[in-house]
């Protein structure tokens, strides 16, 4: 970096200068606050969710079943047809194990985010949740999970469901792995 | 033009102040349905869709790869224009014209009652530095601007005052309005003061709706059984956005996009030419500084043209027949997707009770909104 001042005219920003106030440091704390107009398809599966419920759009033109649904195919360019309950279960489509939160710290304990195929869709097609119950560190959620692996729902206590895609816990082994 | 490219298809819901039954993605499905069938195609014959979207309104960064699939064009090319609508549009004529594509899919919609502090959001495009740390809602720019305005062509806020209740009156005619109104200037005048000399009635309120647009060139038109609409036409044009030295009386971004557009239709004598336009108007004196600015009204006139009727719907330049954005609702950039919704509207002889008689020749003028110095123009005629 030292070496680089020499050929650049510009004077470089070291952390110390913006700490300590002698670079031009503004703030400015917006209020980015959106709310999100579920509408017909989203709704009702967050409805269905605190139910305990998986619920799935059929389009009869493109013969799919789709989650999370929506009210339109776009492949078929339908209007979807029909509500379809769907299976607590599924196989991990793919997974990674994760040690990093969204604010960029560091977790100890990793978590394991995964795209589960649910259970009569078709074709196969899934959410993204978490995997639970696969291991503590890194050597043991390897061992266990598996692509192709067949995993289960795991859900809040029906009194503590919201409507929200975290009313479920997480999918786990089926059997317990 | 190099080569004819026409709009060939529409597709729009109506514009409300909220629209909590549905997503923006059933939204905009709704818009998209109604214009393949317009445009007599079906999502196969699309080559290529631009979206229009500002992630900041949307709450999602890559807006756009939120829209394909309520657009059935999944696996095709994509890309969003963050700008104004005619600007999309102008972008579709390039590449219309270059014939890497021959029917485009254009995009607009607004969630606006989705963003709880839309004055945040707009105090993000506010100079960090020099600017922000003041600390008042962007507005502020629309009331200087109008002040200079006012001051430079002797238009007197009750002259500007008229704007509104003639596009809220339109509006009344028009079934997609979501503000209409029966009003008078002294209400817009009586109403909140904001930012004066700017009251709150004077100021185009948000709505939501979708707009989509499928245009084509010469080949494309072979694939579609719609009624093209030719684009004559196209300009858009940036001042300084800088808020200490920019120019505040007068619209010069529309004087240099109207001259890029009337050049390319070939056009010398607009106010002889032009038989109806949609003018940005989401502030009130904008509709009048614009047309000034447009060659349609001679500098300082357009407010005496305003008292004398000249852009009433049976005067001599039909102005915001469709109710403009203080009528309608301000879709922000898709605001412009409405103008061209009318103007096409009108050139077909489809426009219901709000039908021009004789309507050959249609102009849109948009504007990116405070604190841009951005705008656009295009021109658009029947067969």
């Amino acid at each position: 970096m030292s070496a680089m001042n020499t050929e650049l005219r510009g004077t470089s920003l070291r952390e110390a200068d913006i700490r300590e106030g002698r670079a031009l440091v503004t703030e400015w704390h917006p209020k980015a606050l959106y709310k999100f107009d579920a509408g017909i398809a989203v709704g009702q599966f967050l409805d269905g969710l605190k139910e305990g419920k998986l619920l799935g759009r059929k389009c009869n033109a493109s013969g799919r079943v789709v989650i999370p649904p929506r009210m339109f195919c776009e492949i078929s360019f339908q209007r979807s047809d029909e509500w379809v309950q769907l299976a607590n279960t599924g196989t991990v489509n793919t997974f990674s194990v994760s040690f990093v939160n969204w604010d960029a710290s560091r977790r100890e304990t990793p978590q394991v985010p995964a795209v589960v195929d649910i259970d009569g869709t078709n074709p196969n097609m899934g959410i993204l949740h978490l995997l639970g119950e696969v291991g503590e560190t890194l050597d043991e959620v390897l061992q266990r999970v598996k692509v192709g692996m067949a995993v289960e729902a795991v859900w809040k206590p029906a009194e503590q469901r919201e409507g929200a895609i975290t009313d479920i816990l997480y999918f786990r082994p089926v059997g317990g792995g | 033009m190099k080569e004819r490219v026409a709009i060939v298809g529409v597709g729009y819901t109506s514009l409300r102040a909220v629209s909590p039954d549905v997503s923006f993605r059933e939204m905009i499905f709704e818009a998209a349905v109604r214009a393949y069938e317009d445009a007599g195609i079906t999502p196969k014959e699309v080559d290529s869709v631009i979206a229009l979207g500002e992630d900041y309104r949307e709450g999602t960064c890559i807006t756009d790869e939120y829209v394909p699939d309520q657009l059935g064009v999944v696996y095709k090319p994509v890309q969003t224009v963050t700008g104004d609508g005619l600007q999309a549009l102008g972008t579709a004529w390039m590449l219309l014209n270059t014939g890497i594509a021959d029917v485009i899919l254009l995009e607009g919609h607004s969630k606006a009652s989705n963003v709880l502090h839309p004055a945040h959001i707009e105090a993000m495009a506010l100079d960090p530095v020099f600017v922000r740390p003041h600390g008042w809602a962007p507005t502020f720019v629309a009331g200087l601007e109008m002040q200079r305005f006012c001051h430079e062509s002797g238009t007197t806020p009750v002259q500007a005052a008229r704007v509104v209740a003639k596009n809220k009156r339109n509006a009344l005619k028009n079934p997609l309005a979501a503000y209409p109104a029966k009003i008078d200037p002294e209400q817009v005048l009586a109403s909140r003061p904001v930012a004066e000399p700017l009251t709150e009635l004077a100021i185009a309120p948000p709505a939501d709706g979708a707009i989509v647009l499928i245009v084509a060139n010469e080949a494309g038109m072979k694939r579609c059984k719609g009624k093209p609409v030719n684009l004559d036409g196209i300009g858009w044009s940036s001042d300084s956005c800088n808020v200490h030295t920019r120019t505040w009386g007068k619209a010069a971004y529309t004087t240099q996009a109207a001259e890029r557009a009337y050049a390319l239709a070939d056009i010398k004598k607009p106010a002889d030419k032009i038989d109806f336009a949609e003018v940005d108007d989401a502030y009130s004196y904008k509709e009048l500084q614009h047309l000034e600015a447009l060659g349609l009204a001679p500098e300082g006139q357009a407010a005496k043209l305003l008292e004398k009727g000249t852009f009433e719907p049976d005067g001599d330049l039909p102005v915001n027949l469709s109710g403009g954005s203080l009528g309608c609702g301000s879709l922000h950039d898709a605001s412009s997707f409405r103008g061209l919704l009318e103007v096409v509207l009108q050139l077909r002889g489809q426009a219901g009770e709000r039908q021009l008689a004789k309507a050959k020749r249609g102009l849109v003028c948009s504007w990116r909104g405070v604190p841009t110095a951005t705008g656009a123009v295009a021109i658009l005629s029947g067969r």
